[in-house]
């Protein structure tokens, strides 16, 4: 069952101004959010960073907790970066260690500099759980498609990607129960995927994996069939369900967003 | 009748603590005899699934005791494990775990996990094999090379290989064609008569299970309404329909020969069973 | 012969394989299927009634002999698009083929490829939706459903192509009593309501029983045409090629065996309870 509680790229419906924008505001507000945050320097850029940040989720009605929740696999990450950061960033001139024992000594520039990190990943983490949140997979999709889709002029299969990655998007739960059966079956034979060496462990996952990837590879190939069936033939003259529209919340917040990436841009620089 | 396999008020519950908590089984007593073929039947999500995953201690109780021959299999650890063998489970489409490169090999695999010696994992290779009709050739082919009855076979001797004392059988025949059902039916049917051996099969049609099951147990919405022999749960009728089951198509016909006017009992549910009922009613009886 | 919607010549056909190795899976099958019919195609694995489908909207061509459907020929390339939106296919397993995260998306796939215009496209999908009874679900994930509901939805995802005719390989075979009924009720509407013909590939007596014409292939050829009434009387014939007959034609069957005089066309529960009621007044 712990399979199925794999919170990958989970999608929270709602009708929110966050859930309605426009995908590719949402993608772009992504991207120039972790521009500024690579640009801030002191404790006013990341308030203000922070602000922004938690009143889109407020705006959002995604609970904190949700949030918080899906930080946990990264946490070890971001102790660790924390602790380097604390560790081994070197004093300011004339600065004295707070602390020295063996070869650790901490300086009040490294407890800034860790506590920033940390800030750093954690924000970074929320700001892209934000879009994944409230953007149907299928959305980011389409809306990654179109934001690249100047890139189709150097040849590069835009349509073939964004046509893998939904269908990717779309089979994730199906195989994620399929190895949960698989699974089960197995352990039925008296199969153990809990004990013994890292080897044996790996051993014992040939009578899951073997099963999984041709179950995979027939579903690919029927998926195919029902695909072509269905009169696809690739990107071109293809129309769309729903086509993307940029509307007025959506200039408004692309032009927020490059103000507040400047703005970063130019008080970081001053190491604010 | 001695029983071999009980639940003790079992209850199951999905993804406790979060939102999406439900109870699967509620409060259920269950029991299977030794040596007999039961029929469990009900719709789709009604908790037959996850009834048979305790019964060889896949899934954990929330609540509750599941007894094999009388012992909580849930009390000591070697009891966990022996219940895992004794307690056979073939799954749904059971020919996709199918993963070694020849037929035998992937046939030895319950008996290897077992612990057994080469020779008797031999043995019961072998004898497995020939249960479900798998000649001597077919052994060492490759089960993907096989037509889709068969590989369904290869997966059912693959837990026969364990000689389970109980086996449990989850929809073996769906999706099969005629001579595939029958097939596997009296594959199973052999087992049966071989060895003693309790069978549990999980089914959808009532036809078969008419056919096959001494008693029969349905679950609907985590309980047990009604369960004995297939005459006594088919007498139930409107009930089953409510449930999303029905009944078979013999049990049908005669109630609407009965609603007809026609003085004849209404409790039949096989080919067999109505022919020897319109026989009787047109004195014919004797032949 | 000209107005058949699916109109099969001669139509042989192997797979690749060495030399005098190749199976014969299709031998000189010649049909042909009238627009607005209901045909069912009986017969146990390996009889080619898939690959005979499959030749139907041009997944497979023919090695030898013809397919035309509404007069084309699927062998012409340019013709394939068409071909495939006048004959749409519903598989198997419904969860491999759905293509989409939604529901509404995922109807919208076929119309989406074939380049037809937005607000079109909308009202083809509403309209897909609501012939299959899943209008309430459009918006829902697919792999929360159950099986019944997303072989629904597969439907939808082909009538959104507007087809002339559906043809479908085996669609319950992997679902519940519920979820068959729920198709079968879906695909009869379909074609009562709306006219559109069907070809259902079916191992199910039941199911075949249902349709106007059915079919019976065996090694590749076709053994039995007719009306299932017809078809289901040939109760030596069917069990020669593998297949069973219906309990009700069975128990019929099996008491004329013993030398009563019973019709062997009764073929639902109250057909067959009328006759066995004539039967024991009689006496």
């Amino acid at each position: 069952m712990a399979m199925r509680d794999i919170t990958l790229g989970q999608y929270f419906p709602g009708d929110t101004p966050v859930h309605r924008l426009d995908p590719r505001t949402k993608l772009l507000f992504t991207v120039l959010y972790i521009v500024a945050l690579f640009m801030a320097k002191g404790a006013l850029t990341y308030g203000i960073l922070l602000v922004v940040l938690l009143g889109s989720i407020a705006v959002s009605k995604i609970r904190l907790k949700i949030m918080l929740k899906g930080l946990k696999p990264i946490i070890f990450i971001a102790v660790i970066t924390g602790l380097l950061n604390l560790f081994y960033t070197p004093g300011g001139e004339g600065e004295a260690p707070l602390l020295s024992f063996w070869v650790l000594t901490v300086y009040p520039a490294g407890i800034r500099a860790a506590a920033f990190m940390i800030l750093r990943i954690v924000m970074l983490v929320l700001c892209t759980f934000l879009l994944t949140y409230t953007t149907s997979p299928i959305l980011i999709t389409d809306g990654l498609e179109m934001l690249l889709n100047p890139l189709k002029k150097l040849h590069l299969p835009i349509h073939e990607l964004a046509m893998m990655m939904s269908i990717a998007l779309r089979f994730i739960p199906t195989l994620i129960e399929e190895t949960d059966k698989i699974m089960s079956a197995q352990k039925a034979r008296g199969a153990d995927f809990e004990t013994g060496s890292l080897i044996q462990k790996a051993k014992a996952l040939i009578p899951l994996l073997v099963p999984l990837f041709i179950s995979a590879f027939r579903r690919a190939d029927e998926l195919a069939v029902a695909m072509e069936c269905r009169c696809y033939h690739g990107g071109e003259g293809r129309t769309r369900l729903k086509v993307l529209r940029f509307g007025l919340n959506d200039y408004l917040v692309l032009a927020a967003t490059l103000a507040l990436c400047v703005g970063i841009g130019v008080l970081g620089h001053f190491g604010w | 009748m001695e029983p071999i396999l009980q639940t003790e008020q079992l209850n199951h519950l999905y993804s406790a603590g979060t939102p999406f908590q439900h109870s699967a089984l509620v409060d259920v007593d269950f029991c299977a005899y030794r040596g007999e073929y039961l029929g469990i039947i009900g719709r789709t999500g009604s908790g037959k699934s996850t009834l048979v995953q305790h019964f060889n201690g896949l899934l954990k109780p929330t609540s509750g005791r599941v007894l094999l021959e009388g012992k909580d299999i849930w009390s000591d650890k070697a009891l966990t494990r022996a219940a895992r063998f004794q307690v056979g489970l073939v799954f749904q489409y059971p020919e996709y775990q199918l993963f070694e490169e020849t037929v035998y090999k992937d046939i030895s695999f319950g008996p290897k996990n077992m612990g057994l010696d080469t020779h008797e994992v031999d043995r019961r290779v072998r004898e497995a094999a020939e249960f479900v009709g798998l000649s001597e050739d077919v052994l060492e082919q490759s089960p993907f090379a096989l037509s889709g009855g068969q590989k369904r076979r290869v997966a059912i001797a693959g837990v026969i290989a364990m000689e389970p004392s109980v086996l449990i059988l989850d929809e073996p025949t769906a999706g099969l064609d005629p001579l595939g059902v029958e097939q596997v039916l009296s594959n199973i049917q052999a087992y049966h008569k071989a060895k003693n051996a309790t069978i549990i099969m999980v089914s959808h049609s009532m036809e078969e299970m008419a056919r096959t099951a001494d008693r029969l147990v349905v679950i609907h919405e985590g309980k047990i309404p009604f369960q004995g022999p297939p005459k006594e749960v088919f007498a139930h009728g409107v009930e089953l329909e409510n449930m999303g089951l029905g009944v078979p198509q013999m049990t049908r016909v005669f109630s609407r020969l009965r609603a007809l006017g026609a003085d004849i009992d209404p409790a039949v549910y096989t080919v067999a069973q109505a022919k020897a009922a319109l026989l009787a009613a047109l004195g014919k009886g004797a032949e | 012969m000209t107005d058949a919607i699916i109109n099969v010549q001669d139509l042989c056909f192997s797979y690749d394989a060495p030399e005098g190795e190749a199976p014969i899976v299709l031998d000189s099958v010649t049909l042909s299927i009238d627009p607005g019919s209901f045909v069912a195609v009986l017969g146990h694995n390996g009889s080619g009634k898939s690959t005979l489908a499959k030749h139907l909207n041009a997944i497979l061509l023919p090695s030898g002999g013809k397919v035309y459907i509404q007069g084309m020929d699927t062998a012409d390339e340019s013709l394939l698009l068409e071909v495939r939106r006048a004959v749409g296919m519903v598989f198997q397993n419904p969860d491999n083929q759905i293509v989409a995260n939604v529901v509404e998306e995922d109807v919208a796939f076929a119309p989406e490829n074939l380049g037809v215009p937005s607000a079109e496209i909308r009202r083809r999908v509403d309209e897909a939706l609501e012939m299959v009874g899943m209008s309430d679900y459009a918006t829902h994930a697919p792999h929360l459903l159950s099986g019944g509901q997303k072989q629904r939805v597969a439907i939808a995802g082909v009538i959104a192509m507007r087809p002339n005719c559906i043809v479908m390989d085996e669609p319950t075979a992997m679902l519940d009593p519920m979820g068959r009924q729920e198709v079968l009720e879906t695909i009869k509407g379909l074609n009562k309501n709306y006219g559109m013909t069907i070809v259902l590939i079916t191992h199910h007596m039941d199911e075949a029983a249902q349709a106007d014409r059915l079919i019976v292939m065996q090694k590749g050829t076709v053994v039995q045409d007719g009306p299932p009434k017809e078809v289901f009387a040939q109760v030596e014939a069917l069990k020669a090629v593998g297949l069973t007959v219906p309990d009700t034609v069975e128990l019929c069957w099996q008491l004329r065996q013993t030398g009563v005089d019973l019709p062997l066309d009764a073929l639902t529960d109250d057909e067959c309870a009328a006759a066995l009621y004539q039967l024991l007044k009689k006496d």
